[in-house]
């Protein structure tokens, strides 16, 4: 079948099977190696990409479900070499060692920021419920996401003054 | 420059990660990232029964598939004489069945094809006739006698005995037992849990067809040892074999050991002559590779009256699994289990420690278990708090009462260790004084009165890390020591290379930190390398908490060499004598006229441009460090939880960690493994169960069923810190990567027991779900 998806912006086209994953259709069709497969059974977060803007867990979604759509994944966060605000706060707080959930966290964090700019403490914790993290032990990443919220706060602040 | 000038400190600095860049943009290289031309791909076959004969294994329709190149079975590779690799504990361990299968999850064929969904559909097409055997799933009718014996493909082994190992003196200790006041029994159970490390295991294993080259990028947390097993097993030529771990997700005692899809993907490799990658599936990682604890003791206290330690007595019984292959000291049998006298002066101590084989995954010494310190130290703490109890006094003061003093060190345990140094006081009344405990006594005591249950838990734990010393520490021969390379380039950059290796750690960043320290080179001007045969010294990898106490000294001390020369140079480009020069930080001062200096980097250049006559060029050197002596961090862990009367549930209310790890060389990266290994301790004591049926069945095969705590339930983490420097570690750092898994546990156990002590609960086995709270209030006439 042939699929076509709007990854980070770009349209891509693939024949693929039916069956194919989404996650295998980002990692093996398009070597977008940065979505990473950690459970098969939707419980890790670790294959987290934005479906139209929302997380979803691409190892439970075909590829052929995303054709059309528009998917985000963790290499369209920024420009290489450069680091968006949540990438930033990510790495000012220490909210990543082994890196391999990582991806997933940021683009669940970017989801809720993006719905929710000023979330609690308890809402963040909610929000990255579905994402599991074994080395940080998440105090880190929560104050990632509250850093984050501040400087996207702050920034707009200093737009909107200017 | 004045005299005033001083360098950069480095040490004590949390410098933000070098690794941190790529993992946030996507860029990792994890092995499941490495796409070679020509690759295929492998799947496993595994049993779905516990133990159980062969009879025959039928593979013609799956290697009919289209797309299917081979499938590889133990007889084929019998034919290899591979059918049977070595563990690191010096015991054999199937690479695929041939005689029989020993557990659930074992691996019996392979599949090789040219798409990984094809080598997926093809396991469903192979038949394998299985006759079930008896199944053995405890470590206690495992050593009964008539017990079916599970490892009968070794001549002569007519039980299920893996070891039989004793640690102090027995005599000493009977006689401490029988001048005792009181004697204070526990007994427990430290159940099976899996580190779960969010990357599975894996390989690419590339064998060039033309070279011979074996090319094997994998999972692996010990690089250099792992070729040399690869070498041994398969007769090839060990400078042919280079082993890569590239990024890894995690670790926590997992990658250690040699499993079976990387014998067998090589294998492929080798036979076929294209690439062959094996990504290991979640089931697969949680129901066949190196889990951990699954230890049961029980073991008495010799007290007087007044609350003096006289002596201790332990027994252990050890679920192996079907196979000896833990990956640790080779003449400590059990590990390092015998620092269970703790933070304790108590005069004598006797240790006995049994090992069985069962029809369950092997393992054993993994999930930041420093070589089983985190059973020792749950066990010490769990039976202080009992004891306390017993004698009816405030188990803090039972605790300080028996502390081995600060003026002790350098102290020599009743099992045998020389603790380097320590100040257990001084952590303990910080963390006392963080939490607030008498005012949150003060609360307890009201709560009681209003039908609340409030608990404190505390645990002052003392760890044995950094292995080890090459006289008493090797593994499968191999000793203990590590290595760093370093190489100065003219213009002043450098490049580390070291024998450990990284799974999150951050030694991109504290290895160049340790250099800077010495040498005043930025650690953004170094270069990090790891996890590459080739191209590092050999070394034993990282785990139970050494990297920083073994290659972190032989960083400081090549940079130290490496600065010995850079004073010749200095000298030679001054025009003085090198005796004449002052060090300072990242320069050569010439004494009383410090405006004549030569930095390292003008030093480095001069290493190639104009060294003096005589002196060999270059700026570069290589140390192998073997430690004098283990190191000894410790720590006082502090938790307050509330107990529902009327579900069983418990919430931490307070949770308070005060490390002492010695020197810390990056603070940020150092609470960051504090954070991580306290929430694995709290998922230990909450949550965390890998569990068995009667049929040897695997409850806990998958993240659905092996719980690992979330954001949500973990709790909020106080950290604390003092520092007592390691007197042996020249830079005084001690290794911290599992001090919170060995330390908490307890701690959150103690609190959710202390919770209920006063109605008679002594014992809640972990994990502690809700229900087992709920059954103990109901019967301790708490229930609402």
């Amino acid at each position: 079948m042939k699929v076509s998806v709007v990854v980070n912006g770009q349209e891509r086209s693939a024949e693929v099977e039916a069956r194919l994953l989404l996650v295998h259709f980002l990692r093996e069709k398009l070597r977008l190696t940065g979505t990473h497969v950690g459970c098969d059974t939707t419980s890790c977060g670790a294959c987290t990409v934005l479906l139209d803007g929302t997380p979803v867990k691409s190892c439970t979604m075909f590829a052929v479900q995303a054709d059309g759509r528009e998917v985000t994944t963790v290499e369209g966060l920024a420009a290489a070499g450069t680091l968006s605000p949540i990438q930033e706060g990510f790495k000012e707080e220490h909210g990543l060692q082994c890196g391999f959930c990582t991806p997933g966290m940021l683009l669940a964090s970017k989801a809720l920021l993006e719905e929710n700019p000023d979330p609690s403490e308890e809402e963040i914790r909610w929000a990255l419920s579905g994402n599991l993290c074994r080395c940080t032990g998440y105090q880190n990443i929560v104050n990632a996401v509250q850093w984050t919220a501040r400087k996207l706060q702050s920034d707009s602040a200093t737009t909107g003054a200017s | 420059m004045t005299e005033e000038h001083t360098a950069e400190r480095w040490l004590g600095r949390s410098v933000k990660r070098k690794e941190d860049d790529r993992f946030l943009q996507g860029r990792g290289n994890y092995v499941d990232d490495i796409n070679l031309p020509g690759m295929l791909y492998m799947s496993v076959l595994r049993s779905p029964v516990a133990h159980a004969r062969i009879n025959s294994i039928d593979t013609s329709a799956a290697e009919a598939l289209p797309g299917v190149v081979a499938v590889v079975t133990g007889e084929l590779l019998a034919q290899h004489n591979l059918a049977w690799m070595p563990t690191l504990s010096g015991d054999t361990q199937a690479v695929l069945a041939t005689d029989k299968v020993r557990m659930q999850g074992q691996e019996v064929a392979c599949v090789v094809a040219e798409d990984p969904y094809v080598a997926h559909d093809a396991l469903e097409l192979i038949e394998v006739d299985y006759d079930p055997l008896p199944v053995v799933i405890t470590p206690q009718q495992s050593l009964e006698p008539g017990a079916p014996v599970i490892r009968d493909d070794k001549e002569d082994k007519q039980d299920n005995r893996v070891y039989h190992w004793e640690a102090g003196d027995k005599e000493a200790t009977d006689r401490a037992f029988e001048q005792a006041d009181r004697v204070v029994s526990f007994d427990t159970f430290y159940p099976r849990c899996h580190p779960a490390p969010m990357e599975t295991c894996g390989c690419v294993a590339d064998v060039n067809p033309v070279t011979g080259k074996i090319t094997i990028y994998m999972t692996s947390q010990a690089p250099h040892a792992h070729r040399t097993v690869f070498a041994l097993v398969t007769g090839l030529p060990e400078h042919q074999i280079q082993i890569i771990s590239p990024d890894l997700g995690g670790g926590f005692g997992n990658k250690v050991p040699v499993y079976p899809g990387y014998v067998v993907a090589t294998a492929a490799s080798l036979l076929i002559g294209r690439p062959v990658k094996w990504i290991e599936d979640r089931t697969g990682n949680l129901i066949s590779t190196g889990f951990a604890r699954d230890f049961y003791m029980n073991g008495e206290l010799a007290l007087n009256n007044d609350g003096k330690m006289l002596g201790l007595r332990v027994k252990m019984l050890s679920d192996q699994g079907y196979a000896y292959a833990d990956a640790q000291p080779s003449k400590l049998r059990a590990g390092l289990f015998h620092i269970v006298t703790g933070s304790y002066d108590i005069p004598a101590a006797h240790v006995v420690t049994d090992g069985a084989y069962t029809n369950k995954a092997p393992g054993g010494v993994a999930y930041r278990c420093s070589f089983r310190v985190t059973e020792a130290s749950f066990f010490i703490e769990r039976l202080v708090q009992t004891a306390a109890y017993e004698l009816g006094v405030d188990p803090v003061e039972l605790r300080r009462k028996n502390f081995i003093q600060p003026e002790q060190f350098p102290y020599t345990s009743a099992t045998g260790f020389v603790y380097d140094s320590g100040d257990y006081e001084r952590a303990l009344d910080k963390a006392l004084e963080m939490l607030g405990y008498e005012d949150l006594k003060a609360e307890q005591a009201k709560a009681r009165d209003e039908g609340k249950l409030l608990g404190i838990g505390v645990a002052t734990f003392t760890e044995v890390v950094g292995a080890g010393p090459s006289k008493d520490y090797d593994i499968l021969g191999l000793k203990m020591f590590d290595s760093a390379e370093l190489r100065v380039h003219p213009t002043g950059k450098a490049i580390l290379k070291i024998g450990v290796q990284t799974q999150g750690q951050g030694h991109e960043t504290t290895f160049a930190q340790i250099v800077a320290n010495e040498l005043g080179i930025p650690p953004s001007d170094i270069l990090v390398q790891h996890g590459d045969t080739d191209n590092t010294p050999y070394g034993l990898g990282t785990y139970a908490s050494r990297s920083t106490p073994t290659a972190g000294a032989a960083t400081a001390m090549v940079s130290r060499k490496l600065r010995d020369k850079a004073r010749e140079l200095a000298a030679h480009l001054l025009e003085v004598a090198p005796e004449d020069l002052e060090w300072a930080g990242d320069r050569f001062q010439v004494r009383g006229a410090p405006d004549r200096q030569t930095t390292i980097q003008e030093a480095a250049f001069a290493a190639y441009t104009n060294h003096p006559q005589g002196m060999e060029a270059g700026l570069e050197g290589v140390t192998y460090y073997d430690p004098p002596n283990m190191t000894y961090p410790f720590g006082a862990y502090a938790v307050a939880v509330e107990v529902d009367r009327g579900t069983g549930q418990w919430k931490v209310k307070r949770m308070v960690a005060v490390d002492d790890c010695g020197v810390r060389i990056n603070p940020m990266i150092v609470e960051g493994q504090i954070m991580g290994g306290l929430t694995e301790g709290f998922a230990m004591a909450a949550m965390e169960l890998i569990t068995f049926d009667e049929l040897g069945n695997c409850i806990g095969s998958n993240f659905s069923d092996y719980l690992i705590p979330t954001s949500w339930e973990t709790p909020k983490f106080e950290l604390g810190e003092t520092t007592t420097p390691s007197p042996h570690h020249p830079i005084g750092a001690k290794g911290v990567g599992e001090s919170a898994t060995v330390g908490s546990p307890a701690a959150f156990v103690n609190a959710v027991v202390d919770a209920l002590a006063h109605a008679g609960v002594r014992e809640l086995q972990m994990p502690i779900g809700p229900d087992k709270v709920w059954q103990a209030l109901v019967e301790a006439g708490l229930a609402e």
